[in-house]
């Protein structure tokens, strides 16, 4: 093991996006402080303005060569600086949408934005983290983050509830997690991916240390399921997506899902790729139950958050098919899953919010009747995203099905790949619930669309590019598989 | 771009311009997408004038590469299959979006903008060769389908629309697994190459069924036709049309294309099951039609009816010739090659007939149901003594229907029942029966909608049809007797294709 800690001043411009954002966090945070009433836009723009310059700066470090610093607690690759330009880019949107609800709902406040910040520096030390110590502490970061922002709609009755709700589970979960870890170092006598990972590969690896590998690595899974929201350990999905405020919704429905995979990639892959035959089953029954119940219990629903948190749950299963595969390509397609599906559901977050109004939630399915009439504009891009989630050509969420479709029946799977596209069906019905509303039902109740041209104008962006990029999906798949 | 590539953008560009133009300017979306359709008819008669049909090689073909991750291509083309369906296509757009025309006056501009790009998508269908580009057309043309029938459908739309979408969308999420098997196993998504890529009697069976289901939901064929009846009465008029006109080819078609030349061995093993339900299609649900009190209702069931002939036409060759030991084919039950070319031929000419044909019968109904808002026969009676013009042209298209010689739909009906002859002579006998129920029920519809005295008064103030429907009806009359008396040029362009595909469903691939 590798004690000594050669600290060269040089090797921190590696991490320079985590470095400046810090910064920026602190910067901003005092600001704020000092900011009156009339001048918290500021606050805003400034965290715009910290988010783009980290994304300038992660995408500055792609095609830097790997470097691994503070002893081997830090990485960065492709794949890392990849992730943090797609998480800069989506928390930038996912701004812009929150600002209009935050405004609607009186809940404009510096904290809100600082948090955010937070919590994506959280998922940057999540995406480059070397050592189980660094993940986890990127994790906690996240998820103390997540609670607080949850819980600032404080007079919310079912924000509050949420709150607690993800709390007391995701410490539970984090307990479990940090409990599989200390197994994997307990065994292996190091907290470094890459130690583990060449313990693990070790042909003459003894039944006992494999025992305590695969028990430990249970726990591991546990914890990465629960922060997908897989099955079994959705319970938390529905209710905190309900309960949320809905900018808070989003936010937590799609950026930290590119931190759980980039967490499970440097874990279960990086690090106990060798262990695949033993987790990929654990993974193929969550991921077909993620599946089959997001599928099912989402036909229920009338709130279109909870449907959406179901629909969540569906699209993990799919991510984590592409883990089971086995093969570097299917990492790919799971990665281009992800990253499609975080698009899909920024614009469709983003159309809900785009309705909103002081009083006014849209968070019903039959509030959506009659959108076609009043804001035909709106109602053709929901239409799009909608099924885009279906998985219908020629939208993006096709080709994220297909890779993975493909990726299955390459590795043997055809009787899964069949299972998944009946659900991805059955699931078709939901979205069609929405299109329905919009368009086949009518409302004397007249919607009127009171955002602001930003926001308008980034959510129409964000919606048609669903549409051209799935017309050139080529450079985008290429671009998940070259991260392997 | 060349010719084929205008065929599929031109109308789908051409519909996002008249969504542009917007609800508001009505007329001008009209005339816009009108134009647009006329345009693309009269661009896609040159694929007939150029087309070389002495050859089965694809024609004006087009390939760049799409997704390169999985060698998938912008690959299109068309042979003497596809290139009819396509102008079959061009032809009823124009139609519809003129019977439309004062029809629609609630979000004109959405409802001519849909025709115009399902016309584009379902063109790129006929013309893709490659799998997944061919898949990508077939299951976005449901879009636009699926709200014209849920935005301008009847009472019960809204249920038709959803369980239309969800059951093609089932068969179809199938013939997905099924492409991207075939191409772990071979490498590549070309439909072409597909057909001769080696398969397993077991591979091709679970491929035959995929490919079934998708395409059997679509024909549709019994017993999944259970959409098609809700979609046609829900569907607005021009809906109707597109949809049994030419949706439903999309269906036969895909037999073509795919089934057979893919999976022959298993369409052999499986053929007497396709042929057993196609003959149920033909008599049970003629026998269906007799009794149903819609008129829409009636056409629909008549329309599965008769693209039973399509389906018993493509797989009766099976048990008329097969591939012998030397390669030369050997006829059973005395068959010859001319029996199996007539049941393939009589097959698409079938399609092309009932895309007239079901198109006209819709568009009459439509005429009606403009005037009394009912689709019931029993509201209607004696109208011929207020519309004397349009019951001329109703009682044509009623004896096209029932097939009576002289029309296109006793040519197609014709080739396959003499093809069936000699696959096996209860076959032939079975699907003639269609002859006389088809004829019970359109004529018992004729005569109590057209026929005997007034009962209701409204229909003693019908107003005969205007110029327009008049210009629409006529094109379709002559375009069902043309086909009716003199079909050699469709058959002539598609002889060398079938040839081809004969041969290519009779050689075994095991």
């Amino acid at each position: 093991m590798n004690n000594t800690f050669a600290f060269d001043t040089s090797s921190l411009l590696v991490a320079l996006p985590e470095i400046f954002l810090l910064s920026a966090i602190v910067v901003v945070l005092l600001l704020d402080l000092f900011l009156t009433k009339g001048f918290k836009q500021v606050t805003y723009y400034l965290t715009q303005a910290s988010l783009l310059i980290t994304g300038v700066l992660s995408f500055n470090l792609i095609g830097h060569p790997e470097a691994i610093i503070l002893g081997n607690s830090f990485v960065l690759d492709n794949m890392a600086s990849v992730f943090k330009v797609f998480m800069m880019g989506a928390t930038m949107v996912a701004m812009v949408y929150s600002r209009h609800y935050l405004t609607q709902h009186s809940l404009f406040r510096g904290e809100y934005f600082v948090l955010v910040l937070l919590s994506v520096l959280g998922m940057m030390v999540m995406v480059s983290g070397y050592s189980l110590l660094t993940l986890y502490l990127g994790l906690e970061i996240l998820s103390l983050s997540l609670y607080t922002l949850i819980a600032i709609a404080r007079e919310r009755s079912g924000a509050i509830e949420a709150a607690l709700k993800y709390f007391v589970l995701g410490a539970i979960t984090s307990g479990l997690l940090l409990y599989g870890m200390s197994m994997i170092y307990g065994i292996s006598g190091s907290l470094n991916i890459s130690d583990i990972a060449a313990f693990a590969s070790d042909a003459n690896l003894g039944s006992r240390e494999t025992l305590i590998i695969n028990f430990g690595l249970v726990f591991l899974v546990i914890g990465i399921a629960f922060k997908l929201g897989a099955v079994p350990f959705h319970m938390w999905v529905p209710d905190v997506y309900q309960g949320s405020p809905t900018s808070v919704t989003m936010f937590l429905s799609t950026v930290p899902k590119i931190a759980a995979v980039a967490m499970l990639v440097r874990i279960l892959i990086d690090g106990l790729g060798a262990m695949h035959p033993y987790w990929s089953d654990l993974f193929m029954a969550l991921a077909l139950l993620s599946i089959a119940l997001g599928s099912v219990v989402a036909l229920m629903q009338t709130n279109i958050k909870r449907m959406l948190a179901y629909s969540t749950i569906s699209h993990v299963g799919f991510i984590m098919l592409g883990f089971v595969t086995g093969v570097v390509t299917g990492y790919g397609a799971a990665t281009f899953y992800v990253l499609v599906y975080v698009f899909m559901s920024l614009a469709a977050f983003g159309i809900i919010i785009l309705l909103n109004k002081k009083g006014f939630e849209a968070d019903q399915i039959s509030d959506y009747k009659g959108l076609s009439k009043y804001s035909p504009w709106f109602a053709l891009m929901m239409l799009i995203v909608m099924l885009s989630m279906a998985g219908v050509p020629p939208m993006l969420g096709f080709y994220s099905k297909f890779f993975i479709l493909q990726q299955l029946v390459s590795a043997g799977f055809v009787t899964i790949a069949i299972i998944a596209v009946v659900f991805a069906v059955i699931s078709a019905y939901y979205y069609l619930q929405i299109i329905k509303s919009m368009y086949f039902e009518d409302s004397e109740k007249e919607i009127v669309v009171s955002a602001p041209m930003d926001m308008k104008l980034i959510l129409s962006i964000n919606a048609i590019l669903i549409l051209v990029i799935g017309l050139f999906p080529d450079f985008w798949m290429k671009l998940a598989l070259s991260l392997f | 771009m060349e010719l084929l590539s205008l065929l599929i953008w031109l109308p789908i560009l051409g519909g996002a311009l008249v969504i542009l133009i917007g609800n508001e300017r009505a007329d001008t979306a009209r005339w816009v997408s009108v134009a647009i359709s006329i345009l693309v008819f009269v661009m896609s008669l040159s694929l007939y004038t150029e087309f070389d049909s002495s050859t089965h090689l694809m024609q004006f073909v087009e390939k760049t590469s799409w997704i390169s991750q999985f060698d998938i291509n912008y690959h299109i083309g068309v042979d003497g299959i596809s290139m009819p369906l396509i102008i079959l296509t061009t032809f009823s757009t124009i139609l519809v979006l003129i019977a439309g025309w004062e029809v629609i006056q609630r979000r004109t501009a959405h409802y001519m903008a849909a025709f115009l790009m399902m016309e584009g998508l379902i063109i790129g269908v006929f013309s893709a060769l490659d799998g997944i580009l061919f898949y990508a057309f077939w299951e976005a043309s449901l879009i636009p389908m699926l709200l014209i029938i849920g935005v301008w459908g009847g009472d019960n739309r809204v249920y038709a629309a959803i369980k239309f979408f969800l059951y093609t969308f089932l068969g179809s999420v199938m013939m997905l697994v099924s492409l991207i098997y075939m191409y772990n196993k071979g490498g590549s998504f070309s439909i072409l190459d597909m057909h001769n890529l080696e398969l397993t009697l077991a591979e091709q069976s679970y491929i035959f069924w995929a490919f079934f289901v998708a395409f059997a939901v679509k024909v549709p064929m019994f017993p999944v036709h259970t959409w098609l009846p809700d979609a046609h009465v829900q569907a607005p008029t021009g809906g109707s049309v597109i949809l049994a006109a030419i949706m439903l080819k999309m269906g036969g078609y895909g037999f073509f294309r795919f089934s057979l030349p893919i999976t022959p061995d298993a369409s052999l093993q499986f053929s007497d099951v396709v042929i057993a339900l196609s003959l149920i299609a033909i008599v049970y649900i003629g026998f269906v039609a007799l009794v149903q009190r819609d008129m829409k209702k009636l056409i629909a069931y008549s329309s599965i009816s008769h693209m039973g002939f399509v389906t018993l036409g493509v797989f009766a060759l099976f048990s008329i010739l097969k591939m012998g030991a030397d390669g030369n084919l050997v006829s059973l039950n005395g068959g010859s090659i001319d029996g199996a070319l007539l049941g393939l031929e009589g097959a698409m000419v079938q399609m092309i007939s009932h895309g007239f044909i079901s198109a006209a019968m819709f568009l009459v109904v439509g005429v009606l149901y403009d005037r009394l808002h009912s689709r019931e026969i029993s509201t209607y009676g004696g109208v011929i003594n207020s519309m004397p013009k349009f019951t001329g042209f109703a009682v044509l298209f009623a004896m096209a229907n029932a097939g009576l010689p002289g029309t296109s739909g006793f040519v197609g009906e014709f080739m396959v029942i003499l093809g069936a002859v000699q696959a096996n002579i209860w076959y032939a006998v079975l699907a003639a029966t269609t002859l006389i129920v088809g004829a019970s029920y359109t004529l018992w519809m004729v005569k109590r909608v057209f026929w005997g005295p007034i009962t209701n008064d409204a229909v003693k103030t019908l107003k005969d049809i205007n110029g327009r429907e008049f210009f629409i009806l006529a094109i379709l009359a002559l375009a069902v007797l043309i086909v009716g008396l003199y079909p050699q040029p469709i058959i002539e362009v598609m002889h060398a294709s079938i040839d081809h595909l004969l041969n290519q469903a009779l050689t075994s691939k095991l």
